[in-house]
């Protein structure tokens, strides 16, 4: 497999003042600031943890670089492969697809499938929009499922009726199956028993070894301990209600 | 029943009180015209003023309204249903014809100019300086698939036919082969499809390249259509299923004639039956010549 | 890769009432895009102008076509027009009665479009049915059948393969799961969303359910009132609607 490999020092993602607040229009018009000009910096192989109490904007910080949400001023500014900078903050729709199949990966909490798609396929998926063939992506989907000990019985279902430590390691095989440049975690290890856990911390630390740039949310103080080597409290740039 | 077989010594002195050949002079014009549009565009429905005429829709009211705008005094005409010269309908019309407007009436093919039918091509081959006239019921080949007249014109203009080929696969679908023999689509000119009106498949290599002009009039839906001489006419089909016509075991029962059309005719309550030529004037002129079918083998009569 | 539809300021009005007014998209080869709005905010009479079912009152939509490049789809002739609504295009009715010929067999139904742009071969013909059957999860045993012995959702998936036989680029899709039960509307969805993936195809879908819109589309236009109020990624949209409407919408929906 061609794992895209950077420099280590490579700065892979750089936020300059991101800011984000909510415009309820329909609930008197009222305004909600979230964070207020996060600035942050991510290298290549580096895996940086968020932290704050809830509320204070981790998410919404994730979803934004993912371009799940979106910005009120400032820069998200992400590598291209031929190492010039993109916008996410202002890209079109059409830039936030290609980057999200190439270059962005995201393990969210929760698994968003179609019913009756099979574990597999839901698995592969990512991989095959890379531009992968079919066998290689089904291959690379068996091997990080066998990894995370989900039975292969399972794997030609639909993950919908999965328990939800099942559903959870069927997302990470699905962040995972591509070798994504720069990778957006959100509590990847919750519900998950120790053996898995530690299947999961094993997968960052790979990840961040061939170069990734990760960036996560871990409640779980040892997990985070165990892979992160950066800390940002998000509180700093909490926004004053 | 001769009175209306008359040569040229009678001619009967059509009935006073009608207009030539019974429709008015300005209602012939007005078909003639569609008549020629119709003629410019082989295939093409021709939408004309359609006349109450003197007998019900249903009983050849377009052709009669067509033959009555062709027809001139000096001309022979002959009259024929389902290929026979005497049945009920093919009998009143020619006598309609030989009291409105005096013509001269055969049932001899090559004698007549013009010939009204109902239903069949006579088989023998027509000449250039003959028209033959044919009663239609639903003029639109597509109607069956498509109910709504603007719609059809609409694909009629734009040669949007791919129902067509709908309609035949369903038939092989349903039975192994194309099951349709009568009223069997045609191209006329490469460019129109056209109801034959419900002549049998049989005849339908009949109307390609035909020396004489066909001309088609269905009354009650008040079109006119035509296939100009020497037009080619293709009958549809697909590649691995092509057109093919009717062929019968056994010859005429009665003038033996083989690869013509036959009408199957109940000789009992026993299920008896023998095949005879549907075209009554061409198997009388067979055995009139001393052909003989398995029937009347060995008779003297 | 460029345009494959591009739509500018598109207006349709029915005299003085506005069927949708000033709306510009652009669609790309692969690209799905879906547009939600309450009923009457104009997205079927949107999709019928772009579609070339409906013409425009002012603005254009033009086409990349595969010999002539960029051409104006309402300047086109009729024969021009038919021929690319049957050969590049489809169009999937909510109602499947509106896009089936309900007096002939599913395997008529599905060959038409063959028919139509000349196919003379009915073996040909009735094998690529058997294959559209299958791929859209008809039991192929039913091709002789007539489409008014199916279910809702069967019926629906004859429609949708009679659409894509004569291999599309451009597929739109009214309501595709609208009059359905639930169960058979994640089958199609489902079927859909694989098809429209592993053929390439770009779609136009208009729908008023959201979740419809999530599942099938990568882009998404909300409309009301004929007008668009927000476009843009569809999770962007959904997760973090901007406009008033938008959000009215996304707050409304149940859960279940």
């Amino acid at each position: 497999m061609n794992e895209p490999r950077l420099d280590a020092d490579g700065e892979m993602l750089c936020l300059n003042g991101v800011t984000k607040t909510f415009n309820l229009h329909n609930q008197g018009e009222r305004t909600i600031p979230v964070v207020t000009g996060v600035n942050l910096k991510l290298n290549a192989g580096e895996c940086m943890a968020l932290m704050g109490s809830s509320g204070s904007g981790k998410s919404t910080l994730i979803r934004m670089i993912y371009g799940n949400y979106g910005c009120a001023a400032g820069e998200i500014l992400i590598r291209e492969e031929d190492g010039s900078w993109t916008d996410l903050a202002q890209a079109d729709p059409r830039e936030v697809i290609r980057l999200r199949r190439h270059r962005l990966g995201y393990v969210s909490q929760f698994l968003r499938v179609i019913p009756r798609v099979a574990t597999i396929d839901v698995v592969s998926e990512p991989m095959r929009l890379a531009g992968a063939s079919d066998s290689e992506s089904r291959n690379r989907a068996a091997e990080l499922l066998t990894r995370l000990n989900l039975p292969e019985a399972l794997w030609d279902l639909s993950p919908t009726t999965f328990s939800g430590g099942e559903q959870q390691r069927v997302n990470i095989a699905r962040g995972f199956v591509h070798p994504y440049p720069a990778l957006l975690l959100d509590e990847p290890t919750a519900s998950l028993d120790k053996v898995n856990r530690q299947v999961v911390l094993d997968l960052i630390l790979e990840a961040r070894d061939r170069g990734a740039a990760i960036l996560g949310i871990f409640h779980d103080h040892e997990a985070r301990e165990a892979v992160c080597n950066r800390f940002l409290d998000v509180e700093e740039f909490k926004a004053a209600a | 029943m001769r009175d209306e077989t008359i040569t040229g010594e009678t001619v009967p002195v059509p009935e006073s009180g009608y207009n030539f050949a019974y429709l008015d002079e300005g209602a012939k014009r007005m078909i003639r015209r569609a008549i020629l549009k119709a003629v410019a565009v082989p295939g093409y429905q021709v939408p004309f003023a359609s006349r109450e005429m003197p007998m019900p829709y249903g009983w050849g009211t377009g052709g009669i309204q067509v033959t009555a705008s062709i027809l001139k005094p000096e001309d022979t005409l002959k009259v024929i249903d389902q290929g026979s010269d005497d049945t009920t309908n093919a009998v009143s019309i020619r006598r309609f014809f030989a009291k409105t407007a005096g013509v001269a009436t055969t049932e001899k093919t090559e004698e007549a100019n013009i010939i009204q039918t109902r239903h069949r091509i006579p088989e023998k081959p027509l000449s250039e300086d003959q028209i033959i006239v044919l009663q239609v019921p639903i003029p639109e080949p597509l109607r069956w698939l498509e109910p709504r007249e603007v719609e059809t014109r609409r694909m009629h203009a734009l040669s949007d036919y791919g129902v067509m080929h709908v309609k035949l696969y369903e038939d092989i679908s349903r039975h192994g082969r194309i099951t349709t023999n009568y009223d069997y689509p045609v191209m006329v000119n490469g460019r129109h499809i056209m109801a034959p009106s419900p002549t049998p498949k049989f005849d339908n290599p009949k109307m390609g390249n035909m020396p004489a002009l066909q001309l088609f009039g269905a009354g009650r839906e008040k079109r006119i259509y035509a296939i100009p001489p020497h037009t080619e006419v293709k009958s549809l089909d697909f590649e691995d299923h092509p057109f093919s016509i009717q062929a019968w075991d056994e010859p005429c029962a009665l003038c033996g004639a083989e690869e013509v059309f036959m009408d199957e005719v109940i000789l009992d309550d026993q299920g008896g039956s023998m095949f005879v030529c549907s075209d009554s004037d061409f198997c009388q002129r067979r055995r009139d010549a001393g052909h003989k079918g398995p029937a009347v083998e060995g008779d003297d009569t | 890769m460029s345009e494959l539809l591009r739509v500018e300021n598109l207006t349709k009005s029915y005299g003085r009432q506005r069927g949708c007014t000033d709306v510009s998209f652009e669609l790309w080869p692969g690209e799905v895009l879906a547009i939600v709005g309450e009923s009457g905010s104009g997205k079927t009479t949107l999709l019928n102008c772009c579609a070339g079912r409906l013409a425009p009152t002012g603005g254009s939509v033009v086409y990349e076509t595969r010999h002539k490049g960029l051409i104006d789809i309402h300047g086109m002739s009729e024969p021009e027009r038919r021929f690319l609504m049957r050969t590049d295009w489809a169009f999937v009715h909510q109602n499947p009665r509106d896009g089936l010929r309900m007096n002939v067999s599913a395997g008529a139904n599905v060959g038409e479009r063959l028919m139509a742009v000349g196919a003379r071969n009915y073996g040909n013909i009735r094998n690529a049915a058997l294959d559209w059957l299958s791929r859209t999860e008809v039991d192929p045993d039913r091709i002789d059948d007539l489409p008014t012995t199916f279910s809702g959702g069967m019926q629906q998936r004859l429609q949708i393969a009679r659409n894509l036989v004569s291999g599309p680029r451009l597929v739109f899709m009214d309501e595709p799961t609208g009059g359905l039960d639930v169960s058979v509307q994640a089958r199609l969805l489902d079927m859909l969303r694989d098809l429209v993936d592993r053929l390439g195809l770009s779609a136009v879908v208009v729908t008023h359910d959201l979740a419809v819109a999530r599942m099938l589309s990568t882009r998404l236009m909300v409309m009301q009132q004929g007008r668009v109020v927000e476009t843009g990624l569809t999770d962007r949209v959904l997760d973090d609607p901007q406009h008033a409407y938008t959000q009215l919408l996304v707050s409304s929906v149940l859960q279940p």
